[in-house]
């Protein structure tokens, strides 16, 4: 699938994160922000990526403003934040779920 | 998560379904269910991306024992379809249809959910579906949307939508709500499903929240449908039940006991019959006592 415009989801309220997803020319690059970036990092960008491969987004830009986000909520806003940015929020493909 | 028909429904809390902190939250409050909302509380905007959280929640998130009910958006909007398909896949318990005016409403909603478990291969009626009565149209027919399906859970009454399509608003007496009460419990009971009263939006009036609660606990409602988890235990207190109720309750299970040991068909209480509804009460009593922590697992009184 391919990234059409920027598409952003989540807000910056507590226990919740910012996936602004827009395009890349190769491979998915991620700029995390997070309080607990030191201890969750790596936990947070792999939700993240592997979210992404699962919809089929190969090449992007991330960009993940965290303020404590659960994982579900991680994985929740990034599928949002993809389906904006690929156009397929009408019609979401539920499959990869 | 399954679908049970006959449980304790005291309290229903609505949750914003596009907001992370509350969601994460909402089991620990002791809520019998916990409905999240794609409705009128999701902006426009945000439709989609509530949709996915609510998705990933009932996935992953504890709700502490609590029946999860999602509010789906209204058939007349654009994202009814996707939110029921969506519902299904993440194995809800109940889905709330709101605006509800007609069975055949219902029988659709049944239907698109039928499609979505066979497009899911998920089992056909593991999901409930549970009304909102919003309008004079939704009063009137209130009896057939009760008994329209079989996966029907229960109705409940939505006030500030349904007291506008009336052309009046809420008032402290709820006059105003009255016929829509009576038509949708009698049609619940008639059905043999839930009935659920109108939320009470006021936190700073305790005094009418507990007016309100006991009202409808008297009229015979079920539960009620909450906004904040403050009002739980408020809901609770007015639906336990009396030291006096329980002790009936109890000789009521005794002699059911008592006469099927001596294999007898009939039930006697104090020279007076046990007929299926005094046995369904004497279950519903205990049910809630031990909810309310009035007595243990051996039925022993645990109240002052």
């Amino acid at each position: 699938m391919e990234v059409k415009t920027t598409g952003v989801a989540g807000t910056l309220e507590s226990s919740d994160i910012q996936i602004t997803i827009s395009k890349n020319a190769s491979g998915i690059v991620i700029d995390l922000e997070s309080e607990v970036k030191k201890a969750y990092g790596d936990q947070i960008e792999s939700v993240i990526k592997d979210t992404l491969t699962k919809y089929g987004l190969a090449n992007c830009k991330v960009k993940a403003v965290d303020k404590g986000a659960l994982d579900c909520v991680i994985k929740a806003r990034t599928l949002a934040a993809a389906q904006r940015a690929t156009e397929t929020s009408d019609k979401p493909d539920l499959e990869v779920l | 998560m399954t679908y049970v028909k006959n449980r304790l429904r005291r309290t229903m809390m609505f949750v914003p379904g596009n907001n992370p902190a509350m969601i994460k939250d909402a089991g620990i409050y002791g809520a019998d269910s916990i409905m999240l909302d794609l409705e009128d509380s999701v902006s426009l905007t945000e439709k989609d991306a509530a949709r996915m959280l609510v998705y990933e929640a009932i996935k992953t998130v504890d709700f502490g024992g609590a029946e999860v009910v999602v509010r789906v958006n209204g058939q007349d909007t654009p994202f009814y379809d996707e939110d029921v398909r969506a519902m299904v896949k993440a194995g809800v318990d109940v889905i709330r249809l709101p605006k509800t005016e007609s069975a055949a409403m219902i029988q659709k909603l049944v239907k698109d959910m039928e499609a979505a478990e066979t497009e899911f291969g998920i089992e056909k009626g593991s999901i409930g579906v549970m009304a909102a009565i919003e309008s004079a149209q939704g009063v009137l027919h209130a009896p057939e949307i009760a008994a329209s399906t079989p996966l029907m859970m229960g109705l409940a009454v939505s006030g500030e939508d349904y007291t506008a399509d009336m052309h009046t608003h809420r008032y402290p007496d709820g006059e105003e709500l009255r016929f829509a009460r009576n038509m949708v419990l009698n049609s619940a009971r008639a059905a043999g499903v839930y009935a659920f009263d109108t939320v009470f939006s006021n936190m700073k009036d305790t005094e009418g929240f507990y007016r309100e609660t006991n009202y409808i606990h008297e009229l015979g409602f079920d539960g009620k449908s909450l906004v904040n988890p403050r009002q739980i235990p408020m809901v609770n207190e007015v639906f336990k039940p009396t030291k006096a109720e329980i002790a009936q309750a109890k000789n009521v299970q005794n002699a059911i006991r008592e006469a099927k040991a001596k294999g007898s068909g009939v039930i006697s209480l104090n020279g007076k019959m046990v007929d299926k509804p005094v046995v369904e009460k004497a279950e519903r009593v205990l049910a809630t006592a031990k909810a309310s922590n009035l007595i243990d697992e051996e039925g022993n009184y645990l109240g002052e």
